[in-house]
């Protein structure tokens, strides 16, 4: 009976979305030509009906709190490998580092490696252990042998802070990934993303959710497999496709743009060499290291990775799933340079980035050229094909991060601090359904407030706060026997605390003050620039030079606008939104000094403070997160 | 929950079970070993793009240079730390924790 009513309001969920997304009146220029959007539509629709389809079977198997969090412990260790392939292989990182290697070469290939190497901190400390001992939650596990209330509520609340920065980076992304591939209008793109979610969560739980990120994470490797295959084929191997970027015009024009000045006198073939080395993009090496602290450690605190953990029978389980991810994973951020590189060539970074100043759109552009250009069939159907890959991504995420956050507001918050364990078996599951819409709708709103920011820094700040607050402490809690509730809350509280005050006063932000300085100078320039303009127009002789002359107006109309809008944006704001000038703290990210901070927080809160039930049981939760004792058997159930 | 353990297992006697002390020291070393290995390995990388560009710079056949080598090598060596770790887990580690799994309720001399 119940069921049924479910399954109802399942069909009319799905409806909404799919009339939201297809009968939108407005339309603005997308990369989809208006004559080939019934082409993404279709493709669209059948992503949608095959993910609905698997949300209906789901709802049937949906009955307890365990089968909603964690689909009753029973995903297996390689369908588990591959939903955490498809819940962290976000569209920043599918389109975002094809889109930095098409653009900056070599430095965007490096910027991968982490997204792998956080894996083995992943699979060496803190998939097994968790699985043995923790249930739902991440509070789960400080919660075992810490004060569960205290323990409970500050975990919820990283929990909750991590997954909505997250959540925030993926809803205005994909609304204005969704807007530039096909060009529905962005509040629309955001609703039908939220609903869609809303729907594999709310009746599916993490069944559900588990088999959208599989079938998202076998279409966008199948995509990527094909893409690469089709760049590769024509040339020969490994070499010879890298001889072929060095030798290409459009590579060797874009080295010759970054590099400005500094490229003069050197030949073509050394501006192609160029490409494929280090230092295009990134000038600071501490930042990359402060960057790279923050992926290795942070992944680990992710909350939507480590339930990921407790959807598996046992450690051996959760243990072959994080090979197979890693294998997936890997494999995927290799294929990108082939992505990325081929972009480059077929597309050109010049075309990538008049449509995404980001690059975002370098392998869909990829997939459009390889099938014949904007104007065929195939090339059309491929370019349909990766956005809808695009936006499955990123509904796959979002139903993973929301279900992190309502397990956290409804298991940690509701459950276990304000109940104190007291619910029935109903209750905890009407709990978690209400908090999934709550949290979905959130979603939806910041989404639709946030619309215009620049978010990109949210999910590096996201890595952070897991790898300055969660990570300390559950690995503390894993593996030192002093740590105590005192450390965990004092953890928390500094790690989340340091790694979001040090971003806000970092040159993440925008400071108008140089930003104004610099647009004054622009249009204190412009007359100098527009006589000089005038002066060529006399003197051109053949349309070659009178068309660079109109090459140069164009691009002073366009600085000048530039200009005018930012000084009329800022107005009279000379400071950032927390009253700078200028940073006071010069890393983009926080990790380096942030995660040090966390762990010693941890050490320092637990030395000062005092629990006797903290050690008691250390032997039986060391014991236990080392042999698994008892974990098959709590599965059971 | 974490609360609802039996009180029949002797928790501290299993701690201090000679089988369990292998067990640990024997996870403990390898671990940590292999995880110090591994990100000090990973650091190399920005490491060297920025202080050894023209190490990364320098050819090794057509175009390929040390840079992308090492960049992908990055990727073969956690693979192969993934490999070890899986062979020493599914050969060693899991069977010493199935004979402790399988005598949990007998070590400490409680029925």
């Amino acid at each position: 009976m119940r069921a049924t009513v479910n399954r109802k309001h399942l069909a009319v969920l799905g409806v909404l979305a799919a009339a939201a997304a297809v009968a939108t009146p407005a339309f603005a220029q997308g990369a989809v030509a208006p004559q080939w959007r019934w082409l993404a539509f279709s493709v669209f629709g059948a992503i949608i009906a095959a993910t609905m389809f698997v949300t209906y079977l789901a709802a049937k198997r949906v009955k307890s709190a365990a089968d909603f969090y964690t689909a009753g412990g029973g995903v297996s260790g390689l369908q588990n490998g591959w939903a955490i392939a498809g819940d962290y292989l976000s569209a920043a990182s599918f389109l975002g580092i094809a889109g930095l290697i098409s653009i900056w070469g070599y430095d965007g290939f490096m910027y991968s490696v982490g997204w792998l190497v956080a894996y083995i901190t992943v699979l060496l400390v803190i998939a097994e252990p968790c699985r043995n001992i923790g249930k739902y939650t991440l509070a789960d596990i400080l919660a075992y042998r810490n004060n569960p209330r205290a323990t409970r509520i500050v975990g919820a609340i990283s929990v909750i802070t991590v997954s909505t920065f997250y959540l925030t980076a993926q809803m205005v992304g994909g609304g204005v990934l969704v807007k530039t591939l096909i060009g529905i209008d962005y509040e629309i793109s955001v609703v039908a993303v939220g609903v869609l979610m809303l729907a594999y969560v709310l009746f599916g739980g993490m069944v559900a959710t588990t088999w959208v990120q599989i079938i998202k994470a076998v279409l966008l490797v199948t995509a990527s497999i094909v893409l690469v295959i089709m760049v590769w084929s024509q040339y020969g191997v490994f070499g010879d496709f890298l001889s072929n970027v060095v030798a290409d015009p459009k590579v060797q024009a874009r080295v010759a743009q970054i590099l400005g000045d500094a490229s003069k006198g050197m030949t073509p073939e050394q501006l192609g060499q160029r490409f494929l080395e280090p230092g295009l993009l990134f000038k600071a090496p501490i930042d990359q290291i402060s960057l790279g602290m923050a992926l290795v450690f942070g992944t680990a605190g992710l909350p939507h990775i480590l339930m990921r953990f407790f959807t598996v029978p046992t450690a051996k389980a959760a243990r072959v799933s994080v090979i197979w991810a890693m294998a997936i994973i890997g494999g995927f951020y290799v294929l990108t340079l082939f992505l990325g590189m081929g972009s480059a060539m077929k597309v050109g970074a010049d075309q990538i980035r008049a449509v995404d100043p980001g690059g975002n759109m370098a392998a869909p552009l990829l997939a459009q050229a390889l099938g014949g250009g904007p104007d065929s069939l195939l090339g059309n159907f491929m370019l349909a094909f990766v956005a809808a890959v695009a936006f499955a991504t990123i509904v796959a995420v979002v139903a993973g991060l929301v279900l992190a956050a309502a397990s956290a507001m409804a298991h940690d918050l509701y459950v276990g601090v304000i109940r104190g364990e007291h619910v029935t078996p109903q209750e905890q599951v009407k709990a978690a359904r209400i908090a999934t819409v709550l949290v979905g709708a959130l979603a939806i709103g910041i989404g639709i407030a946030a619309k215009g920011q620049n978010v990109a820094h949210l999910v590096a700040l996201a890595f952070a706060v897991a790898a300055s607050a969660n990570f300390p402490c559950v690995l503390l809690t894993l593996y030192w026997k002093r740590c105590n509730t005192g450390g965990i809350v004092l953890g928390m509280i500094v790690g989340t605390f340091t790694a979001i005050a040090l971003v806000l006063v970092s040159p993440n932000m925008t400071y108008p003050k140089p930003l104004k300085a610099a647009a004054q100078k622009v249009l204190d320039g412009s007359a100098a620039r527009k006589a000089k303009i005038d002066a060529d127009l006399v003197v051109a002789a053949d349309d070659k030079a009178k068309a660079a002359v109109a090459k140069a107006q164009a691009a002073l109309d366009k600085d000048v606008a530039g200009a005018k809008a930012t000084l009329e944006r800022f107005g009279k704001d000379d400071t950032s939104l927390v009253g700078l000038e200028k940073p006071l703290f010069e890393l983009r990210n926080p990790g380096l000094v942030s995660i040090p901070l966390g762990f010693l927080a941890v050490i320092i809160g637990s030395l000062l403070y005092r629990d006797k039930r903290a050690e008691d049981m250390w032997d039986e939760l060391y014991a236990r997160q080392n042999t698994g004792i008892l974990a098959a058997k709590a599965t059971a159930h | 929950m974490a609360t609802a353990v039996p009180v029949r297992i002797d928790w501290q006697a299993i701690v201090a079970d000679p089988r369990f002390q292998a067990l640990h020291v024997a996870k403990t070393r390898f671990l940590w070993g292999l995880m110090a290995f591994s990100i000090l390995f990973y650091f190399l990388l920005p490491l060297g793009a920025a202080y050894a560009p023209g190490l990364f710079a320098r050819k090794v056949f057509g175009p390929v240079n040390v840079g992308i080598l090492f960049a992908l090598s990055e990727f073969l060596v956690a693979w192969g730390v993934a490999f070890v770790y899986a062979r020493r887990a599914n050969a060693e580690f899991d069977r010493m924790s199935a004979e402790l799994i399988r005598d949990a309720e007998k070590i400490g001399g409680r029925k």
